[in-house]
């Protein structure tokens, strides 16, 4: 997993090595001073070394500090470039393979999950390497570096350290353990709070409507309760650090105050000795603390790789390796062969089962079904959004799985139910269709689409900001730039899935109007909700329950079929 | 380690207005527990000062025992160390205690006041006129919840304690310098402003920077939020390459001003402690000589050189603190700014009462819940009060209205409903339906005097009260994590188990409940999304018909049934209304054909009205709509 990860460092594997090299250098200058420092007090302030001694001395220490300052200034712009080099590669890495998802893998992951992924589980990543960088090697050197000058300086003195080190080191392991699964349960219980207020926040004119404020306000402080209640449970343990940490360094700096100075008093200890052994001890135990942190940094940080790794692991199921590049869509036809398709891609749970089907170039299809009968599932099959389970679907005469999958999206333009605008201007947008298109082209689409005269009577035209996700326009406006958006592809076959729900129905028959006389070359298929919108087709399509049950025109259908003909009398009541 | 729960979002950093007033008021919603503030105030105290004393101490033993001791070995004095050490062993005790002890109650302080604080906005939230909501975003609202929060929930466990305990620290050191020898403080005071220079230099490019990187960091959370709601139609569009790219330059740009950010908080550490080093080597350099000509003791540069080394972790403490203290300021500016709206106007002072009537339709108040419902509405002028038996006439008189200035969405709106009578509006997108239906239940207000509930002014109706004598079935349905039991009783909190299920009924919604894998007692989870469309609106209407109002208002609460099922249903929907006035708003003319009476709106005008029959008479709009084969949409 990590293994995995690594690989994002990329260019930055230099500074990702060269940090924790420059720590070394760091940690062996701050584990000298202190000795130099000894040197100071016992040679030069009070035994034999005199004034030159000491000055002597004091410059070493300054130009060990400079030397120190250096590597330590060094190893953290390294570590800045490596940890956030990283993030970035980790994040342009994340970002391109969501960008590869087919709708499959779309689906499969929540789109709130995913932005979590890119960006909270990005930074917690991001924050535990540059730690891990930086202190991972540090810390340990350390750690090791003040044992071994406790050591020379005395052996004896140094057994405070082994009764030191256990104590505090089982504590600081005791304080993690015990505070890593109620941290977790108060980001649960934090999630959920947050998740009631935005619920709340949605739902804001229901609980208006019924008068509920109280009611909530209830709600919202017991969940607030409950999460004060966790914090509490949670950052009580990790308070312990400081006491306990403060607890055995007092405790050493007595311990060493009382036998140093025994030896001290026998002469076996000079006095700088003994204050340069306080410095390794808080050396020592600093260490300690820091690698409890590095410690708890992983813990934390494991799941968000897991979660990132999840995303880079993923197979995308839809590729066009083996397509021919030279093979061009020839025309609107469109054909199923025994379709049977699966979102969950297992055979004995079939959305579409056994679907035989020929449109020609050029017809107008409608389709018409009640929720849940499959109607999406079965266009998106002809722009390749997902892979059938069984049979084939071809375009032009050839398999889907056959053409390289731009091209074929290229000429098969959708627009989508549930459809997307992105900031940026009106022109912006469209240009999604055809990045080269002129204003003329872009024009002529708008009028198609009954978008035009709308984006006139703003008061910058085409180039109104639409702000994120299209605030700017209403729900019809936005469908009908949708459906010029789709238009300028320019595409052989055009498939608008109940694209016009929000669109009046005057304006709703003149776009089909305008599709009749400008594109009666384009195979065209409505999925409708409205029989209105359907009644003009060259044939229409009654599905239900994942299969076909009819395929006619309305004259025919208002003759043979049931189905058909009860949808359009519940919409036509009252035609006495 | 990052905070718990730290949420890092794009929020740029700000610096608080009024850094002064917000502090005050932190402060005021830690008043309750004033007690405990002291507590860890004198907590910090002696916990700093143990650190200073300790030190303190390390003099005396060096010149007190330890040199005397070396010189000649005295029982007595040995005595005296002895007991000097179990001194400072105690002391150091009170110190971890104290430590221990503040840091407890620091926490209960601190959760505690946050708790009130959300809460407190929390409380606000709810009282806020809808006009606020659909002039902010819901992600701003949210991360005052979450980003704002945090920080200062961050602020409060951390930085408050910290900063005070480093101030004290570094204040107590400095005295004690300037105790044991002024001459070596001279030096000390000259490498502070040294130290000062650099972190004034370092602290500010580093906070130039870290705004640089919370914008660039906005702008690629927001680019893969936005690319990544919309991947199905960069799909469609084949984009991945041109997102792709853009993002390449974001991410860049972020990751260019991240390593700017990073460093300089990264190299701070490093230099303000070296720097500190460089200190000791000076002081021990000029405290050696002084000490040789004997003008201060050895035990006194020992001491003097142990407080240089806990001087510069203190300021370094305090400067890297200084940010996330601005941050948290600022977002408490921000909560406090919400805490400030101006709530809802509740202004009215009828209310609604259950009430007994006699045969003599005399109305009398009652205590206990009859069925009957009234409007008590005292008159100030003479002090009597005058009860109105609810029924549910509503009336419009020349109603005008904007959701802004000089931009009416309702012109002239005049109507009149009995009680029991069903009316519809008919219209396209924008033309003003739902805004009527906003209107009756004071959504949003109207100049005085345009519409009145059983001949009441509403804006003299107390506002809970007139919502609980409407019940709205609403265009988005919008469910609550809970039980579908749970959410049908949110019409009527303290509603029956057999109330719910007959609610259900009638809304046609009982017996897909009961296929629901733990029937009623399914848990609904993230706005409903494991029903249909349909189901859910089935849930909005027996939400709403469990309230038992005497007004409806059905706001295209069809739209998503398919006609099949909505035919199916009508049977139910007719006993729901039965005998209340409704308001049905409706995209299919089906649903509206038996209203008493069809309002046709246009640019918020009413241009036609009348029954279905008169409409279809008089070969109108209504007219072209229903025989045109056309639906509104």
């Amino acid at each position: 997993m990590i293994k995995k990860l690594m690989g994002c460092l990329g260019e930055y594997k230099k500074y990702a090595i060269l940090t924790p090299v420059i720590m070394i250098g760091e940690v062996i200058m701050e584990v000298l001073i202190p000795f130099v420092m000894a040197a100071i007090i016992d040679t030069g302030i009070q035994g034999s070394g005199g004034t030159a001694y000491t000055v002597k001395m004091g410059l070493l220490m300054i130009l060990m500090a400079l030397l120190s300052l250096c590597f330590g200034a060094l190893g953290g712009k390294f570590a800045a470039k490596a940890g956030m080099g990283f993030a970035k590669n980790i994040r342009k890495r994340l970002f391109d393979k969501v960008q590869d998802f087919s709708f499959y893998n779309v689906d499969k992951f929540s789109t709130a999950s995913l932005v979590t992924r890119l960006t909270t589980d990005v930074t917690n990543t991001q924050n535990a390497f540059m730690m891990i960088i930086r202190m991972g090697v540090r810390a340990p050197f350390m750690l090791v570096g003040a044992i071994i000058m406790a050591l020379t300086i005395s052996p004896d003195l140094s057994v405070v350290f082994l009764v030191a080190v256990p104590i505090l080191g089982i504590a600081l392991v005791l304080i993690v353990t015990q505070a890593y699964p109620r941290f977790r349960e108060m980001l649960r219980r934090y999630d959920a709070m947050n998740a009631s207020v935005q619920e709340d926040l949605t739902n804001i004119r229901v609980v208006k409507a019924f008068v509920r404020e109280d009611y909530e306000n209830k709600k919202f402080q017991e969940a607030a309760d409950s999460v004060r209640k966790a914090q509490i449970a949670a950052e009580k343990i990790v308070l312990l650090n400081m006491p306990i940490m403060q607890l055995t360094m007092y405790g050493c700096i007595v311990a060493i105050l009382w036998f140093g100075g025994n030896m001290v008093i026998g002469n076996t200890l000079a006095i700088g000795q003994l204050s340069s052994f306080i410095s390794y001890i808080t050396q020592i135990l600093m260490s300690l603390m820091m690698l409890s942190m590095i410690f708890i940094m992983i813990v934390i940080s494991r799941a968000s790789i897991s979660r990132i790794v999840e995303v880079l692991d993923e197979d995308i199921d839809i590729k066009d390796d083996t397509a021919d590049t030279s093979l061009k869509v020839a025309s609107g036809d469109i054909e199923f062969q025994n379709v049977s398709f699966s979102y969950a891609k297992k055979d004995d749970n079939l959305t579409l089962e056994h679907i035989d089907l020929r449109i020609h170039s050029g017809e107008t299809i409608g389709i018409i079904g009640g929720t849940g009968s499959a109607k999406t599932s079965l266009v998106q099959l002809i722009p390749r959004l997902y892979d059938v389970q069984q049979g084939t679907v071809l375009v032009g005469g050839h398999d889907v799985r056959d053409y390289e999958i731009d091209h074929l999206r290229q000429e098969v333009a959708m627009v989508l139910q549930k459809n997307v605008l992105f900031s940026g201007t009106i022109k912006d947008n469209l240009r999604w269709g055809n990045k080269d298109a002129t204003d003329e082209e872009i024009i002529e689409a708008c009028k198609a689409a009954q978008a035009h005269d709308f984006i006139l009577s703003f008061p910058d035209g085409y180039d109104t900001d639409l702000g994120q996700g299209g605030v700017n326009v209403s729900g019809g406006q936005k469908q009908r730039i949708c459906i010029a958006r789709a238009l300028l592809k320019k595409p052989k076959i055009i498939i608008l899935d109940d694209s016009t729900s929000a669109v009046d129905t005057a304006t709703d028959a003149k776009i089909r109007q305008a599709f009749k006389e400008k594109l009666s070359d384009t195979t065209t298929i409505i999925i409708a909700q409205r029989i209105s919108s359907v009644k003009d087709a060259d044939r229409t399509i009654v599905i239900d329950d994942g299969k076909i049950v009819a395929f006619d025109t309305h004259d025919a259908l208002m003759k043979s079929n049931e189905i058909y003909r009860e949808v359009y009398d519940s919409q036509q009541k009252g035609d006495e | 380690m990052p905070g718990p729960g730290s949420r890092h979002s794009g929020r740029p950093v700000t610096k608080p207005k009024n850094a002064g007033a917000t502090i005050k008021r932190i402060f005021s919603y830690m008043s309750g527990s004033k007690a405990l503030l002291f507590l860890v105030a004198i907590g910090i105290l002696i916990s700093s000062s143990v650190q200073i004393i300790g030190t303190a101490f390390l003099k005396r033993i060096i010149d007190d025992y330890l040199e005397p001791l070396i010189k000649n070995y005295d029982a007595s004095v040995m005595a005296a160390f002895a007991y000097a050490i179990l001194t400072m062993l105690f002391i150091y005790l009170c110190g971890a205690a104290a430590t221990f002890m503040y840091s407890r109650l620091m926490l209960r302080v601190s959760t505690s006041t946050l708790y009130k604080i959300r809460t407190d906005m929390y409380a606000k939230m709810e009282a806020l006129p809808i006009k606020y909501f659909d002039t902010h975003s819901h992600g701003d609202l949210m991360s005052h919840y979450t980003n704002d929060a945090d920080a200062i929930r961050e602020m409060l466990s951390n930085s408050v304690a910290n900063f005070f305990a480093s101030a004290i620290t570094v204040i107590g050191v400095f005295a004690m310098m300037v105790v044991y020898s002024w001459q070596l403080t001279i030096l000390v005071i000259l490498m502070l402003f040294v130290m000062f220079n650099v972190i004034k230099v370092i602290g500010g490019k580093s906070g130039a920077y870290f705004m640089k990187q919370q914008v660039a960091l906005g702008k690629v959370n927001g680019y893969i939020e936005e690319m990544i709601e919309g991947q199905k139609v960069v799909k469609v569009f084949c984009h991945e390459d041109a997102s792709k790219q853009e993002f390449s330059e974001l991410n860049g740009n972020l990751c260019e001003a991240a390593t700017n950010a990073n460093t300089f908080a990264n190299i701070l550490m490093p230099i303000m402690g070296n720097l500190s080093h460089v200190l000791y080597a000076i002081t021990a350099m000029a405290g050696g000589v002084l000490a040789i000509y004997n003008i201060i003791t050895l035990g006194t540069v020992v001491a003097f050189l142990q407080y240089t080394r806990s001087f510069s972790q203190p300021i370094t403490q305090i400067s890297q603190q200084f940010n996330s203290v601005l941050t948290a300021l600022a977002g408490a500016e921000r909560i406090f700014n919400l805490i400030d709206e101006e709530p809802e106007v509740n202004d009215g002072y009828v209310t609604l009462v259950n009430a007994n009537i006699d045969e003599d339709g005399n109305i009398t108040e009652s205590n206990t819940r009859t069925g009957t419902w009234a409007w008590k509405h005292p008159h100030k002028a003479d002090g009597t009060t005058t009860y109105v038996k609810v029924e549910g006439k509503v009336e419009f008189d020349n109603v005008v209205f904007g959701y802004e200035e000089n931009k009416t969405v309702l012109n002239g709106i005049s109507l009149y409903a009995k009680p029991g009578q069903k009316i519809a509006f008919v219209g396209s997108t924008g033309a003003g339906k739902t805004t009527i239906t906003n209107l009756i239940n004071r959504f949003y207000d109207v100049p005085d005097g345009k519409i009145r509930y059983d001949g009441i002014n509403i804006n003299k109706i107390k506002k809970d009260d007139l919502r609980r004598s409407l019940s709205m079935v609403l265009q988005d349905t919008h469910l609550f994590t809970g039980t579908v039991m749970d959410n049908i009783r949110y019409g009527k909190l303290d509603a029956t188990e057999q109330e719910v299920k007959e609610a259900a009924k009638l809304a046609n919604a009982d017996s897909f409940i009961r296929h629901l894998p733990e029937g009623y007692q399914t848990m609904l989870t993230s706005d409903g999304a494991n029903l249909s469309q349909g189901q859910r609106q089935l849930l909005a209407i027996a939400r709403a018909a469990v309230a038992n109002p005497p007004v409806l208002i059905l706001d295209e609460a069809t739209s998503s049934i398919d006609t099949r099922t909505e035919s199916l249903i009508e049977k139910g929907m007719d006993s729901l209304m039965k005998g209340r006035t409704v308001f049905v708003i409706a995209h299919r003319l089906s649903t509206v054909r038996n209203s008493h009476a069809i309002m046709v709106l246009e640019n918020g005008e009413i241009i036609e009205r009348g029954n279905h029959d008169d409409l279809i008479a008089q070969h109108g709009k209504y007219y072209q709509l229903y025989t045109g084969m056309f639906e509104l949409a």
